[in-house]
């Protein structure tokens, strides 16, 4: 309860964690807000429907929702005139204003709980941050998003926040750095899926180092960290130690 | 959203391109072509004529049968090791028929050309009316094309939103040299562009239209002008696909006696994961393609045996460096030569 996770990828994709806490949070009955902005509603559809849930019958009930990023920018820029009580979530495009707010609002508003709710915690799950920063929002205006959603969402709601962020060992996006550098530092778990720095193989995708940062809470403490191997199937991941692949025992 | 990082004078890129373009008239596809540099009509009018069955197969079997006769059955002596592997075909053999192939040196014919149903977009003869679109600080060109596009996508009917019509069909886009300064972008002339988010946001917006209807879309951008590294990560991020081509012309590698039988690499920096977990990741990331006289192939990279007494150890060692380079791919890169060197 209350924790914040950080998804990171280095030199690969790590949207299949993307979707595992997706199906995980929805299978554990809890009321999930997926801020989507980088693929449409029908892609994460199709591969939750895999792993065994289905998103559309999620929307149905009220457990999930969902803010398709790419659809919500086509509105607002071919659309016609917004009515006033209604902003769109991603309001700063338009340059009125530079911050995230509008897009706050509308975290806070789907996942306050309201009468005969009966979801366990209200999680939020974004995929991915980095998308912003390309948008054109400004990264202090990032960091105050997640900032004020870690409040609302951890805090008051004693939910959990899940983002997804891109990251480059030699990335010359400093933007992109300073966020995913701050957000680091402020997170309970990270999960860091890296590509294998030997180069591209079949059998391992990558490898993934789980950081649980028990010295955030605690003054004392060290960060645990492990790491294992991961190879991507069609609809599961398999876990491995390092060195210890199918393909090659 | 295939994004191709051009080669330096874009000669191989223009290629693909115009491939794209074909493959659509012959399919039956609509296009939509829109450029800065040169009139789409131009474009259209150069499109390279489409290869009969027959054809193909003769073409790539008078090579194949000049080599195969040789050694087809020899057993290896010294390396029988290697006797058991299948034998690697470099080019795809006429079985693998997916696509269609192009005869570079004709051009269509006209009446292939007109049977398609095409929309151009040539900047500097739009209109310069105030976009009805909302530009969100967006470069007035990129915000031009993108509400020519919109409006295509409405008004024919490829997002679904025209219930009467039963033929649903496909748009193919091709943008050419984005990023140019001839769309009034200065990212590929300045370190520090006026205006880093333009490209991206076009792209984003461009993702958002592609998703929502029946159409595929391949941009060419001059990559190699762009010096902010920043944005091209950005970009990598928003495309699904994204393939650079490096030409051997004018570099070093033209006379580089182990590239001799070709005309450039391509690198294949990402591909698409739709709908899946995984993607589609082939066994081979070493790419190269030439340009014959009537065909353009791409193949995988084949390093003719080092036969010479007198290879210098500098070329070796750069040899062995970018190979190293090649075999990464799917955005692992390997990280210099420290991993693999013992």
């Amino acid at each position: 309860q209350g924790k914040f996770t950080l998804l990171r990828d280095t030199r690969t994709d790590g949207s299949f964690l993307v979707h595992h806490f997706l199906s995980f949070y929805l299978r554990a009955g809890c009321k999930v807000c997926f801020v989507a902005l980088l693929q449409s509603f029908s892609h994460y559809n199709i591969v939750a429907q895999k792993l065994g849930v289905s998103l559309a019958a999620a929307k149905e009930r009220g457990q999930l929702v969902f803010l398709e990023g790419l659809k919500s920018c086509l509105d607002l820029l071919f659309g016609e005139e917004e009515q006033p009580g209604q902003p769109s979530p991603l309001q700063f495009l338009s340059g009125s204003t530079s911050d995230l707010r509008a897009l706050f609002d509308f975290v806070r508003v789907s996942l306050t709980p309201a009468d005969g709710d009966s979801w366990k915690g209200p999680v939020l799950l974004v995929d991915d941050l980095s998308v912003l920063l390309s948008l054109g929002a400004a990264p202090v205006a990032v960091l105050d998003f997640i900032h004020y959603c870690r409040v609302s969402v951890c805090c008051q709601l004693k939910g959990n926040v899940v983002v997804l962020v891109h990251s480059n060992e030699d990335s010359e996006d400093e933007e992109n750095e300073l966020v995913v550098n701050s957000l680091c530092h402020h997170s309970d778990l990270i999960l860091w899926a890296e590509g294998l720095a030997t180069g591209f193989c079949k059998d391992v995708h990558g490898q993934i180092k789980i950081i649980k940062r028990l010295s955030l809470r605690q003054a004392a403490e060290q960060d645990l960290v492990q790491i294992y191997q991961y190879k991507i199937q069609d609809r599961n991941v398999t876990f491995f130690a390092r060195g210890l692949s199918a393909a090659v025992l | 959203l295939v994004f191709t990082e051009e080669d330096k004078y874009g000669l191989y890129s223009n290629l693909l391109f115009k491939y794209f373009l074909a493959e659509g008239i012959v399919c039956g596809h609509d296009l939509f072509v829109a450029s800065a540099k040169e009139h789409p009509d131009n474009i259209l009018k150069e499109l390279p004529a489409p290869l009969l069955d027959g054809t193909y197969g003769k073409e790539l079997g008078d090579e194949a049968a000049a080599v195969k006769s040789e050694d087809f059955q020899d057993s290896m002596k010294i390396a029988w090791r290697y006797q058991n592997l299948p034998k690697m075909e470099a080019s795809p053999t006429t079985y693998t028929k997916f696509g269609h192939y192009y005869d570079v040196s004709k051009k269509m014919s006209p009446e292939l050309c007109q049977s398609a149903k095409w929309h151009s977009f040539y900047l500097h003869e739009e209109l310069s009316f105030e976009p009805k679109m909302k530009t969100c600080n967006m470069n007035s060109g990129y915000a031009r094309l993108l509400q020519s596009i919109q409006r295509i996508i409405s008004q024919e009917g490829f997002d679904g939103s025209d219930p009467q019509k039963k033929q649903r069909n496909v748009l193919r886009i091709g943008i050419q040299s984005l990023g140019s300064i001839l769309w009034g972008d200065d990212v590929c002339c300045n370190d520090t562009p006026e205006d880093t988010h333009s490209l991206t946001k076009f792209l984003y917006v461009l993702r958002g239209l592609l998703r929502k209807s029946l159409s595929a879309c391949i941009i060419t951008v001059p990559a190699h002008l762009i010096q902010n590294k920043a944005i091209m990560e950005r970009v990598t991020n928003l495309s699904d696909m994204v393939v650079g081509l490096e030409s051997f012309i004018g570099s070093e590698r033209e006379t580089n006696p182990l590239y001799k039988d070709y005309h450039g690499l391509v690198h294949v920096h990402q591909i698409p994961r739709l709908n899946s977990l995984i993607c589609d990741v082939s066994d081979t990331k070493d790419l190269a393609f030439r340009l014959k006289r009537k065909l353009f192939t791409i193949e995988r990279l084949h390093l003719p045996p080092d036969l010479s007494d007198t290879v210098s150890r500098a070329s070796k060692q750069d040899l062995a460096g970018s190979a190293k380079l090649l075999s990464s791919g799917c955005g692992a890169m390997a990280i210099g030569k420290k991993h693999l060197d013992f």
